[in-house]
């Protein structure tokens, strides 16, 4: 695997007045890698994220994101990421391509590439008949495939997904996993957060945030090691118990 | 721009694919309207009068009679003095009483001339303005046929006085005031529940982080919704005008300008209340109860401003449909211009701009 590096984070800090969500976060991500960002809930996963994506700014350390600024270039950032979450975000209301066409659209895609991304995504999903289906009237596991799909249809540098297997059965995940591997063979780089300490095998390496802190980060095979776990799962507990 | 096009395209897929959102964008502006028209123009049967006769002669007893039997009243009780004027008013019963001068007859064989007086219950303008005329027409229908006998010219002058609402305000008040209403409702409420379906559903999360600028994603929410209800603006006129014969005496252009800034005043509003709505019932419960209501109840739409106690009267300054309804009032009925209504029109434009920076504020500060 490449070592390129396409996010860099040097001592972010994020204060929401006198609490500290985000405490001196140190990391990199490298181009093509399955990148697993895990915590549990209110341990600063999200606020992170919202950083990397351009939402929020952070209030001190530097950053960089698909190598532009996080302070001043988060317009650059935006059209170089995509963000799928665990609520899909699709429009209940319209049809499968028409959800394509919108989102490429925002995305200053023109007509011709939206026909032919959509083409190739919907193939790739074997869902080229239910291109005129209603959100409403698919399956869940469908859904999910699509708002992925639609996430990277603009050919992003990386992709942000926030828990997106969650209420999903085991083996819509395990179909979305290989898509996810599928995508990152294509050398767009996967940013997951994920509730699921399975899942977290399948990333090519982890990081653990406690309380606002990483505090751990390699890959899940050197932590099993490390920490002397049979699984994942005992890495995290053995790690958020102390 | 195409960005904006797609984003128009697919608001509008949203409004034409829910039937709920097109019965009221388009179905209720034309029921409303239909029912507070019917309701003003509706006939009067079996009116209750009080009949104050200072002369009791022949005149006055045909008069009497031809009113009696048109069909329309029903004689409550012949008063024997003005003093039983308000007395009868009081118990609520009678809505009319029609006083004959002394010496009717005599006056009007005399000098031509002879006055009846009618005085109205107006605290229901419409039901008191409609009286009158019925009375009236019947008065003339007898003074006419009158004059096709002598030569010379004879004249029964009714004086009118509407009591409890001298001017009658309130009679044309149904079509500004259902239009204030639908605007409100259909720009503030359905924007608000359309931008908080988005949070609910989790799209307004993709659209922050896409490359869409948050002006330009309220842009494309209220374009349609501005579109939509100016059409309603121009239907509701249309049939203010043609089925009920609303007059529009003073200038078109500044009518529906003024209509244009009170839809970007509603749809300010609404983006406001979605701002600080976590999801669509918040959102609609907000429309109802913040605006649906006041705005029926304070707004002069229904209640006479003049009526209310002062702190009403106070309150219902910041009614923005208040504002609205007065322009509409003195465009379509008095033919006023730009000059008579600047300043309700400033306070429009500044409630826009309040609102709008508020929302910008939230925006923000909910990104954070």
């Amino acid at each position: 695997m490449s070592k390129e590096i396409i996010i860099s984070v040097q001592n972010l800090m994020k204060k929401f007045g006198q609490f500290v969500a985000n405490d001196d976060l140190s990391f990199e991500v490298y181009k093509g890698e399955i990148f697993g960002f895990l915590g549990a809930n209110g341990a600063g996963k999200t606020t992170a994220i919202k950083i990397l994506c351009g939402l929020s700014t952070p209030t001190s350390g530097k950053i960089s994101v698909a190598g532009f600024d996080a302070y001043t270039q988060t317009n650059k950032i935006k059209h170089n990421i995509g963000y799928m979450s665990q609520k899909f975000s699709l429009y209940e209301d319209l049809t499968i391509t028409e959800n394509f066409r919108f989102y490429g659209g925002i995305y200053g895609l023109n007509k011709k590439q939206i026909q032919d991304k959509t083409k190739q995504l919907l193939e790739r999903l074997k869902l080229e008949d239910a291109k005129d289906k209603i959100i409403s009237s698919i399956p869940l596991g469908w859904k999910q495939k699509l708002a992925f799909s639609i996430a990277i249809m603009h050919d992003p540098k990386i992709v942000f997904l926030d828990e997106p297997t969650g209420g999903v059965d085991p083996i819509t995940r395990r179909q979305f996993w290989e898509l996810i591997y599928e995508t990152a063979h294509q050398g767009i780089t996967v940013f997951v957060t994920t509730h699921y300490m399975d899942e977290a095998e399948y990333c090519d390496r982890v990081s653990i945030m406690v309380d606002g802190k990483i505090i751990a980060l390699n890959s899940p095979k050197n932590l099993k090691n490390e920490y002397q776990a049979k699984s994942m799962d005992e890495v995290f507990l053995k790690l958020t118990r102390n | 721009m195409q960005l904006f096009r797609s984003f128009v395209k697919k608001e509008f897929y949203h409004i034409f694919r829910d039937v709920r959102t097109l019965l009221i964008l388009f179905g209720l502006p034309i029921a409303l309207i239909l029912i507070f028209g019917y309701v003003v123009t509706s006939e009067i049967k079996n009116a209750k009068i009080a009949i104050l006769d200072h002369s009791k002669d022949k005149i006055t007893t045909e008069i009497t009679n031809k009113i009696l039997s048109s069909g329309y009243f029903i004689l409550s009780e012949n008063l024997k003095s003005a003093k039983q004027i308000e007395e009868v008013f009081r118990q609520g019963e009678v809505r009319e009483v029609i006083i004959f001068e002394p010496e009717f007859s005599k006056n009007l064989s005399k000098t031509g001339q002879a006055n009846v007086q009618i005085i109205t219950d107006a605290s229901d303008a419409n039901t008191a303005n409609l009286i009158l005329n019925y009375t009236r027409a019947i008065i003339q229908d007898y003074s006419m046929s009158l004059n096709k006998i002598p030569a010379q010219s004879i004249k029964i002058i009714p004086q009118t006085r509407m009591l409890y609402n001298e001017e009658l305000k309130g009679v044309y008040m149904f079509v500004p005031g259902t239009m204030a209403l639908i605007l409100l409702l259909v720009s503030a409420m359905m924007t608000s529940i359309s931008i908080a379906r988005e949070k609910e559903m989790g799209t307004m999360e993709v659209m922050l982080v896409s490359p869409l600028k948050p002006l330009q994603i309220i842009l494309g929410k209220v374009t349609p919704y501005f579109v939509l209800s100016f059409i309603n603006a121009v239907t509701i006129l249309l049939l203010g005008v043609f089925v009920f014969g609303m007059p529009v005496k003073g200038s078109l252009i500044l009518l529906l300008g003024e209509s244009m800034l009170f839809i970007l005043l509603s749809l300010s509003l609404g983006i406001l209340i979605s701002t600080v709505s976590p999801n669509q019932q918040v959102a609609m419960f907000i429309s109802m109860m913040a605006l649906m209501l006041p705005t029926i109840l304070l707004s002069g739409f229904i209640f006479p401003i003049e009526n209310m106690p002062p702190l009403l009267q106070w309150i219902s300054h910041i009614m923005p449909a208040r504002w609205f309804i007065t322009v509409l009032k003195n465009v379509m009925l008095k033919g006023t211009g730009l000059l008579f209504v600047w300043k309700e029109s400033l306070i429009m434009i500044g409630m826009t701009v309040i609102f709008i920076s508020m929302s910008v504020r939230k925006f923000k500060v909910r990104l954070e």
